[in-house]
């Protein structure tokens, strides 16, 4: 078992440093990368069939027991998103034996994917909050490095102003990191689970989770802090872009969704009432940029943005329940609201569960969607050497199966059922509603219009009209290709495995739109777990754990009567 | 049936192959009618997500078999009338496709019991006609129509998707047949509201209510099989059939709320007057058809309402049944005429009623056709458009509910009735008679696919004014009873006779009608004087929606957006910056400032003042010192040093605190970092695009804000201990378990093994992509700073970024 909750970290580093390895065979890197994305996925499976029948499970790396050594755990959620994780790095890889071009390709691509890959699987099934910090930098660090993977300018742009906003959420991390752990002395998440809900000081731990919601917040691109994403995603390869939408801003929804039910889980209204404006406002700026672009690549990205909105929302109507039950806050509650299992389950009304399960089903769903749609913008690269809307057209009766992937993805996307938009969509919509939470649901429903305006944008540009010649582009001052994609690699060769991964994702949204019903169970089992985190800490402490008693008596403050702590 | 067709371009046949499919459903359907006539309604329900209250549950009664035949029996000539219309078309096959699946989506809205399955093919309606507007995808317009129908239908669904969440919240289960049989109705909750505003948007948008009607003329670019079937005869009448359908549960039945009432005959009264008098100044066929499409619409939603506001339940029931005459009606009236007008643009090419004269003579089949369905359009008896405006005047008459309103709604329907009459002429007749017009190749007949429709749907319409007791009455009265909510027990004892002999007496109705008709054929003969009389009034309708829409939705909600984007994606990394730095300010900082100091507890300036030894005194004075030299010097040289001074003075702070091994670490970083840092300055340009003053003094006041609030952090941290550190753990078993006299090393390689190996990966990608950045040149590095410039995110994108992206000297950690 230790074994397996390891493996989704061990299996893309091996197959990373193979691939530094076969550094220059470029037939056996892409042998390397297409069995460690498998073996990734194979492992998410086996973990999620063993959490499903288990319960979340927990190990001590190095064997030093609970809050002293790094625990790996997974429960549901991190299993889900391993599953995601695991998805797309089969579908990314695959798809990039057509798509990323061989120059790129020889510059380390699969390596620098594979690395990210494991800091992603790292960031989900750490239980340790400063475990979860390095694996941020590994991501960071190996998702600057694909940005810039080619070298162009416009990338190397994009990719500072990504990297500068993201070293800014890192230091803000570690500074709260810090905190927390002169606060509670552990750096464990179930054990902070258990010694911060002791705090007695609603100041400290409003302003620490807020410093945190705003470091994760710069991660997941989230309203007024997502300026890195659009300007980063449009620059490099689609196929790279692609990866970064499916998993990148969802690293960072996923540390909000873990810190805020597991160690900040009592916080006062006040904080939710930020977080649903946050998303309603992420929502609204985000499809505004999307709206008015004119570039595919661009236009995705802005909705990227938009989405994670619908992400931060299920989270905030969820928190805004919990908080309104719990009484009087987290002050007067102290250490007992966590403690037994029935108060909790009193406080948390239906719609709360429902709502935190909607954000699951949107993480998936947009994992799934926005990647598949920046896929058909690599296709529609390689085939045109653009992405601009303004120069394409014809593709609807040039490539009509690419036109019905794209028109399912899209119409995924805007909420259109029965895809998977459309099931985290009403989810969403019906928990905000049975929340009174009205402002949100109008913000979610009226983004639903203008996506679906930025989508028939697309279609009616790039596939349905006919594509203006030559020579009106020339005199419009429209350059020929794009900096993404080298002047080698335009043409149709390897286009077939890129449309048959484009079409295993399309299938995927829609079945799983048909599977509502088992989806959703999943989708509530994982919300219920997280509202419920006593499974989750038992399995990391042990099952006398979740009760505060014993194990951490307040620290006297004479203990620390000096400035800083010398904590050895 | 519900698969939509697999797009099969198995030459002509495929035309016939799915006719017959169609015609197979058509007769299922009627082959119902017996059954339902009884009252007996049919379901199904397969669980699909319950935890949602989302079923599969499809049940068959009068309403929905009304919609059930009209979507069956006009696809079936619909599809035949295209295999031959659009033959020679390239794209035929995914016509087809759409084509089926729109009905596909149209059988399931109608049949759906559980709202929200009702929402779902609602919507795929939706995406399909969005598809069929824009079949003819090369021409601008009808692209841009298919997004104005799309958008404007889009977003009344999702007001519609609101509207019914809230009902299903509200009534505690997603299926209709519950709701009925449980006699529920919604104007008891808090959410009524909420629900019926919500649900009407819905409605309105869908069925081409004012003011959101102007997206259906826009929609007849689409070919003329597709304006037939979905902008006249079925998807434009999804929001009649809704409303019909959520009558019992919204409108309360009989003596229902007012507001239901009053906004359904005000806004569905306007609209038929409106569109009449519209259609009445066009010449284009199928706008004329467009706009008295919209009229007609108007016209059931004018009924619904008034199905509620019948005093008793009688004479709710008989206008219902003028309601669902009417439906049945017009769909074979209006789906003829526009098969007419396609089949007439077909043979001669013209599109202007005016230009077209004569056709009745080479055209035999179609100008029959033609004719009874404008004899049934103009309410002429013995055609079954008679018997649906003769019941609608008879029980608005009668049971209007006496007041204005009432009197106001006969008129209206009589206005429009004369206006009907000359839109029936002008497209039905018209184009028939008088001389031949001449043409470069001889009109003649169209194939027989092209004309069958037409007369199977006229046929249809004489049969049922003739002998309306074949199958008119039984699914008239049967529907009638689903919305106006009768007891199946009730059923046979419905006042419903559609009889010519019962219609057919002289009473005030009679006289309006022919009144009407005799004003229609005169106002037919004298349009021309009609048309430039009202000229004037022409421009409003353009003025108003469409004009609103168009202001709306690309002066303001773009123009929202445009902004908004400029604002908030304006390319400048230093704004970015500091808008991260606010949030943090706005968040944490006010967070931690709004509780006014009660966060520290105690006197911790006090313990401060007490323990600092001098030593830590001075380099903390020189840590500040550094910081601040840092931000005022006007040369990257000096910036360097000075952070250096802040980095080794932190060092010998690590020192004084007993931490040699750190501080070694500490000083080897500090000491390559500004070796690096000065190697690399000595390559870059001088400092440029310094900030204003004023700017300048913001930033500071920024920085000194985030500064306050660490430090906050860190004194609320130390008044409010929760727990011993885990540290002695790593004290005691450092040398018994790890084998190690360095604490920090066996945390390192042993406690936190893990977090190494996570930073080692950190620098052996940072080695891979500085080897590959300086090993992969950009190929025409000329031409991409032209494009980069173009691509970036905004002016000025590249130049105020000094940041040096590569250096990322995090070490592990914390101690």
């Amino acid at each position: 078992m230790s074994l397996l909750l390891a493996a989704p970290i061990l299996i893309p580093l091996t197959a990373a440093v193979l691939c530094v390895l076969a550094w220059r065979h470029r037939t056996l890197q892409r042998g390397i990368s297409i069995a460690g994305a498998a073996g990734l996925l194979a492992s998410a499976v086996a973990l999620f069939q063993q959490v499903s029948a288990s319960g979340p499970v927990a190990s001590q790396m190095g064997n030093w027991p609970a809050p002293f050594g790094i625990t790996l755990v997974a429960d549901t959620l991190a299993c889900i998103m391993l599953l995601i994780n695991g998805f797309l790095a089969v579908c990314i890889v695959l798809f990039s034996l057509g798509g990323i071009g061989q120059r790129r390709e020889a510059g380390g691509y699969h390596a620098l994917v594979h690395g990210m890959l494991a800091a992603v699987s790292g960031a989900f099934v750490t239980g340790d909050i400063f475990n979860l910090y390095v694996w941020f930098e590994v991501m960071l660090m190996a998702s600057f490095v694909l940005m810039t993977l080619g070298g162009q300018r416009g990338q190397l742009e994009g990719a500072t102003k990504y990297v500068t906003l993201s070293l800014i959420s890192s230091m803000l991390f570690l500074s709260g990191v810090g905190v927390l752990y002169a606060v509670t002395g552990t750096l464990n998440m179930a054990d902070l689970a258990v010694k911060f809900a002791a705090v007695e000081n609603s100041a400290l731990a409003v302003s620490l989770g807020l410093l945190f919601f705003v470091s994760f917040g710069i991660k997941a691109a989230v309203f007024p802090m997502f300026f890195w994403l659009p300007a980063s995603y449009q620059t490099p390869p689609p196929v790279i872009a692609a990866l970064f939408a499916g998993l990148l801003s969802k690293v960072g929804i996923y540390a909000i969704i873990r810190t805020f039910t597991l160690i900040f889980s009592h916080e006062p209204q006040m904080v939710y009432t930020i977080m649903l404006a946050v998303s309603g406002l992420t929502m609204v700026i985000g499809v505004f940029g999307a709206a008015v672009q004119t570039e595919i690549r661009r236009i995705l990205a802005f909705h990227s943005v938009s989405q994670i909105g619908y992400m931060l929302m299920g989270l905030a109507v969820t928190g805004a329940a919990v908080a309104d039950g719990l009484p009087g806050g987290s002050v007067a509650a102290g250490a007992s609201a966590s403690a037994s299992t029935s108060a909790v389950n009193a406080a948390i009304p239906e719609f709360a569960v429902m709502a935190l399960a909607g954000t699951v089903l949107f993480l998936v769903h947009h994992a799934i969607v926005k990647t598949n749609l920046f896929l058909v913008g690599g296709i529609v690269l390689k085939l045109r050497g653009t992405t601009v809307l303004a120069r394409l057209g014809d593709l609807y009766l040039t490539r009509p199966w690419l036109a019905v992937l794209f028109m399912v993805t899209a119409m995924s996307l805007a909420g259109v059922p029965v895809a998977t938009g459309f099931w985290a969509k009403l989810v969403l919509v019906r928990a905000g509603l049975a929340g009174g939470e009205w402002i949100i649901v109008a913000a979610a429903l009226g983004t639903g219009v203008l996506t679906l305006y930025s989508m028939t944008k697309i279609w009616s540009e790039a596939f349905w009209k006919v594509t203006p010649d030559a020579a009106d582009l020339a005199a419009a001052g429209q350059h020929p290709t794009d900096e993404a994609i080298d002047a080698a690699d335009i043409g149709p060769r390897g286009v077939p495995i890129m449309m048959t991964v484009v079409a295993v994702m399309a299938v995927a949204t829609v079945a799983l739109g048909v599977l509502a019903g088992p989806c959703y169970r999943v989708a509530e089992r994982a919300a219920r777990e997280l509202l419920e985190p006593q499974a989750y800490i038992r399995a990391v402490l042990g099952p006398t754990a979740g009760r505060p008693a014993s194990a951490s008596e307040p620290a006297p403050a004479a203990a620390s009567a000096g400035g800083v702590p010398s904590q050895r | 049936m519900l698969a939509p067709a697999v797009c099969r371009l198995a030459g002509r046949a495929t035309g016939y192959l799915l006719a017959a499919v169609v015609g197979v459903t058509a007769v299922y359907f009627a082959a119902q009618v017996p059954v339902i006539a009884q009252g007996q309604t049919l379901r199904q329900a397969i669980a699909w997500v319950p935890e949602l209250g989302v079923s599969l549950s499809f049940s068959l009664d009068g309403l929905s078999l009304l919609f059930a035949l009209l979507v069956t029996g006009v696809g079936l000539f619909i599809v035949l009338y295209a295999s031959s219309y659009l033959q020679d078309d390239a794209l035929l096959g995914r016509f087809y496709a759409y084509l089926m699946g729109f009905m596909a989506s149209m059988l399931g809205l109608v049949l759906a019991d559980n709202i929200l399955t009702l929402f779902i093919f609602w919507e795929l309606t939706s995406v399909t006609s969005y598809l069929l507007i824009g079949f003819d995808h090369k021409d601008a317009k009808a692209r841009k129509a298919a997004l104005q129908a799309l958008v404007v239908t889009g977003s009344g669904g999702l007001a519609l998707l609101a509207g019914l969440v809230l009902l299903q919240l509200a009534s505690g289960t997603g299926e209709l047949s519950s709701m009925l049989a449980s006699g529920f109705t919604a104007s008891g909750s808090e959410l009524y509201t909420p629900i019926v505003v919500l649900v009407l948007i819905g409605a309105f948008t869908k069925s081409a209510q004012i003011p959101f009607h102007f997206w259906l003329p826009g929609a007849m670019t689409a070919p003329s099989p597709v304006s037939a079937y979905l902008h006249s005869s079925t998807m434009v009448k999804a929001g009649v059939y809704l409303l019909a359908r959520l009558t019992p549960i919204l409108g309360g039945g009989s003596g229902g709320p007012q507001g239901w009432t009053i906004t359904l005959s005000v806004v569905g009264g306007l609209t038929m007057l409106w569109g009449a008098f519209v259609a009445s100044r066009q010449t284009h066929f199928k706008r004329v058809l467009a706009y008295s499409t919209v009229s007609s619409l108007g016209m059931m939603v004018m009924l619904i309402g008034a199905v509620s506001a019948a005093p008793v339940a009688g004479a709710a029931a008989a206008t219902a049944a003028g309601l669902a005459t009417y439906i049945l009606a017009h769909a074979c009236f209006k789906g003829a005429l526009f098969m007419v007008a396609g089949a007439v643009d077909h043979a001669v090419h013209l599109k202007d009623v005016e230009q077209v004269g004569g056709l009745g003579r080479v055209m035999p089949f179609t100008a029959a056709a033609a004719v009874t369905a404008t004899i049934s359009m103009m309410g002429v008896p013995p055609l079954l458009g008679f018997a649906a405006k003769e019941q609608v005047l008879v029980t608005m008459l009668a049971g209007g509910p006496g007041s204005m309103l009432g009197a106001v709604l006969v008129v209206a329907a009589a206005v429009a009735s004369v206006l009907t009459v000359l839109l029936a002429l002008l497209v039905g007749l018209k184009p028939f008679i008088g001389p031949l017009m001449s043409t470069s190749e001889p009109p003649h007949e169209g194939p027989v696919r092209l004309w069958l429709g037409p007369v199977a749907l006229g046929v249809a319409g004489l049969v049922a004014g003739i002998a309306p007791w074949l199958f008119a009455e039984p699914i008239v009265r049967a529907a009638a009873a689903a919305v106006a909510g009768v007891p199946r027990g009730e059923l046979a004892a419905m006042p419903v006779d559609l009889s010519l002999g019962h219609l057919l007496h002289l009473g005030p109705a009679l006289y309006i009608s022919l009144g009407a008709i005799a004003a229609g054929v005169g106002l037919f003969v004298l349009r021309a004087r009609w048309r430039a009389i009202t000229a004037p009034l022409d421009k409003l309708d353009w003025l108003t929606a469409e004009r609103a829409y168009e202001a709306i939705f690309h002066g303001g909600v773009l123009g929202l957006a445009s902004l908004s984007t400029r604002i908030f994606q304006n390319g400048s990394l230093r704004v970015y910056i500091r808008i991260v730095m606010l949030a943090v300010l706005a968040s944490a900082g006010l967070a931690l400032a709004g509780s006014g100091g009660a966060f520290l507890g105690r006197d911790l300036l006090g313990d401060v003042k007490a323990d600092t030894t001098m030593i830590e005194g001075v380099l903390v004075s020189l840590i500040i010192a550094g910081a601040v030299a840092a931000t005022l010097v006007g040369s990257r040289l000096a910036a360097i040093v000075a952070v250096g001074l802040v980095g080794y003075c932190i060092a010998l702070l690590f020192v004084v605190f007993g931490a040699p091994d750190v501080a070694m670490t500490q000083f080897a970083v500090e000491t390559l970092s500004v070796i690096i840092l000065l190697l690399v300055v000595f390559r870059l340009p001088r400092f440029n695009g310094k900030s204003s003053r004023p700017a300048r003094i913001f930033d500071a006041g920024i920085a000194i804000g985030v500064g306050v609030l660490m430090t906050g952090l860190v004194l609320a941290a130390q008044s409010n201990l929760a727990a011993q550190p885990i540290s002695h753990f790593f004290a005691e078993r450092s040398l018994t378990e790890g084998y190690g006299r360095n604490v920090v090393n066996v945390i390192l390689v042993d406690f936190r093994a893990l977090d190494t190996m996570g930073e080692i990966t950190v620098l052996g990608i940072a080695a891979v992509g500085i080897w590959t950045l300086l090993r992969i040149r950009p190929t025409r590095s000329g031409e991409i700073s032209a494009t980069a410039r173009r691509a970036g995110t905004g002016p000025g994108a590249g130049h105020d970024s000094g940041t040096a992206a590569a250096e990322d000297g995090k070490d592990g950690v914390p101690s």
